[in-house]
């Protein structure tokens, strides 16, 4: 049996991931909709072009991870995204001042998001490795009593007397 | 009235795409003379169950209770259902609610009911004409609190009811509900002959009960086909010769073993998720159905339009949502082909089913892999669902 929350048809993992599938269409909607307030709060001023695309990567990944049936591959998705925030927000941080200052808080946040996209991509490839498991003997699940052989044609002449039957009206 | 019961109990609901949980949930209660309530016993969790599961099937809302495999004891009966129900009698439910006295009732079509879908208009919308309600599954079906649950309400329990003895187990019984009379339905429809060869798509628990449906209707060969080893080897058991997709083309197998003609019959136990690894037209659905451009993967039907011998019978047990894309009808057409489909009439087959399990020609029980509590349910939905543990089968006990 696969491991889930108590009373629950999903694991710790399952409820994370789809927890960072609404955070990545809320930040994506914030690059997409409102670029320049996005840059000015993350020292990235002069990139909103860039920010419209991580936006629209977001919303992708977000999407993917809510609707697939399996969310792994997105989340991998999503740490990928992450380490090319933090290379996107690396030069504001060298450029010093005010700006490095945002960026720097900018770079916090992405790199604790990070972390958490990490953990929850490693708990979903763990529980896809399952080990592997024995196929079950069901050599003795015939489900009829006479076996196969024996079985073959009991009911079949009643069965057209009885959808004879049946055409009538119910009981 | 007055429930003698405590005023709340535990029930498995639905609260959006694989999330079931175990909830605390008001208890039924008489809503119309000829409702009863019935304690549960045992209860399943269906293949059809996991379309709800999967987020695919329209008309679910959060809270919902799920569940139309159920058995119990009759507790409570309006008085409109007295002259055929008893407090403590014991009953199969089935998962269509009929009504038995309209026009399609009638006539034995009880999963068309006219009277039991009470949301009807929306249901005409989607279907052009509503069928009957069913237990646990959609809005568009009536939105019934399901059974997966300590107690249900059976509407229209003076007709919507199998009563069974005592003699025999709810194990034996519990199936009469739905999978043994589907699987039994998906055969009969096939009109099948001594010399008929059978193959079945889809080796879960209509898959398994179509096989041994098909060898007691007499089929010369019956051939499953599937790719998971445990549900393979349960079919071997009842008496198909299999076939593993992954490992063997499907069509290419089907020829030569019938040698070129094709099956005689085939019946499609899969329904609209398909599993097609290696098929372009798999891929082409799914790419789809992600776009929300097609709501179902009908591969099966279109792999049975094509290896299906001419003048041969489709039988579509499955269950299929809405809209499919690419069905080649041409090959049907001009092949001569019969489809035969629909919900399972259940009330139409459970008497002569009761019977043959009394007089021991067929046990349903072969087919339970897993007997949990309801708690463990919701969990039970994710093992069966990803098919780990070697699950085709999950009986709950409230």
């Amino acid at each position: 049996m696969v491991e889930t929350l108590p009373g629950r048809s999903y694991s710790a993992a399952d409820a994370a991931a789809r927890g960072l599938g609404w955070l990545s269409l809320a930040l994506g909607a914030a690059e997409l909709l409102a670029p320049r307030e996005v840059a000015r709060a993350t020292g990235l001023e002069g990139h909103e072009g860039l920010l419209r695309a991580c936006g629209l990567r977001e919303v992708m990944t977000g999407v993917g991870i809510l609707s697939s049936h399996d969310a792994t591959p997105f989340i991998w998705g999503r740490v990928g995204g992450d380490l090319l925030d933090l290379a996107i927000l690396a030069p504001a941080i060298a450029e010093g001042g005010e700006k490095r200052r945002r960026a720097g808080a900018a770079t916090a946040v992405v790199a604790g998001i990070t972390l958490l996209d990490l953990v929850c991509a490693k708990a979903l490839s763990d529980e896809k490795r399952l080990p592997q498991q024995p196929i079950k003997d069901y050599r003795d699940r015939s489900g009829l009593p006479y076996g196969p052989v024996g079985s073959r044609g009991l009911t079949a002449l009643e069965a057209r007397q009885g959808s004879e039957a049946n055409r009538g009206p119910a009981a | 009235m007055l429930t003698v019961w405590s005023t709340a109990m535990k029930a498995l609901c639905w609260h959006g795409k694989m999330d079931i949980r175990y909830d605390t949930v008001p208890d039924p209660t008489i809503e119309d003379d000829r409702d009863a309530i019935i304690k549960v016993s045992s209860c399943a969790i269906c293949g059809s169950d996991l379309h709800l599961y999967d987020g695919i099937m329209p008309g679910m809302k959060h809270g919902d209770i799920v569940g139309h495999e159920t058995m119990g004891e009759v507790v409570e009966v309006g008085k409109g259902a007295r002259d055929a129900l008893r407090v403590g009698e014991r009953v199969v439910i089935p998962f269509t609610i009929f009504c038995g006295e309209c026009d399609q009732c009638r006539r034995g079509n009880y999963s068309v009911c006219e009277r039991s879908n009470r949301n009807k208009e929306l249901a005409d919308k989607a279907f052009g004409h509503a069928p009957a309600g069913l237990f646990g599954y959609t809005h568009l079906t009536g939105g019934y609190a399901g059974g997966q649950a300590e107690y249900l309400r059976v509407p229209f329990a003076d007709k919507t009811h199998i009563k069974v003895p005592s003699t025999l187990s709810d194990e034996q019984l519990l199936f009469l509900s739905d999978i043994l009379p589907t699987g039994w339905q998906a055969a009969v429809q096939c009109e099948i002959e001594p010399t008929d060869i059978v193959a079945i798509w889809g080796c879960g628990p209509v898959g398994q009960m179509a096989i041994r449906s098909a060898i007691l209707l007499g089929a010369k060969q019956v051939i499953a086909i599937d790719r998971v080893p445990d549900r393979l080897v349960m079919a071997e058991a009842g008496g198909a010769t299999v076939l593993n997709f992954e490992e063997e083309n499907t069509v290419v197998r089907l020829n030569e073993m019938t040698n070129g003609k094709g099956p005689d019959k085939c019946i499609d136990a899969v329904g609209l998720e398909a599993h097609a690894t290696a098929s372009l037209d798999s891929i082409y659905d799914k790419a789809k159905q992600a776009v929300a451009l097609e709501t179902d993967r009908p591969h099966v039907l279109r792999e049975m339009m094509y290896v299906c011998r001419p003048a041969g019978v489709l039988s579509v047990p499955g269950v299929y949502g809405g809209v499919l894309d690419k069905i080649p009808f041409g090959m049907a057409m001009n092949k001569s082909l019969t489809i035969r489909t629909g919900q399972t009439h259940v009330n139409k087959w459970t008497d002569d089913l009761l019977r043959h399990i009394e007089e021991g020609r067929i046990d349903p029980s072969f087919v339970i892999t897993h007997t949990a509590s309801l708690e463990e349910g919701p969990a039970l939905y994710k093992t069966f669902r990803e098919k780990q543990d070697g699950c085709i089968k999950v009986v709950m006990k409230p």
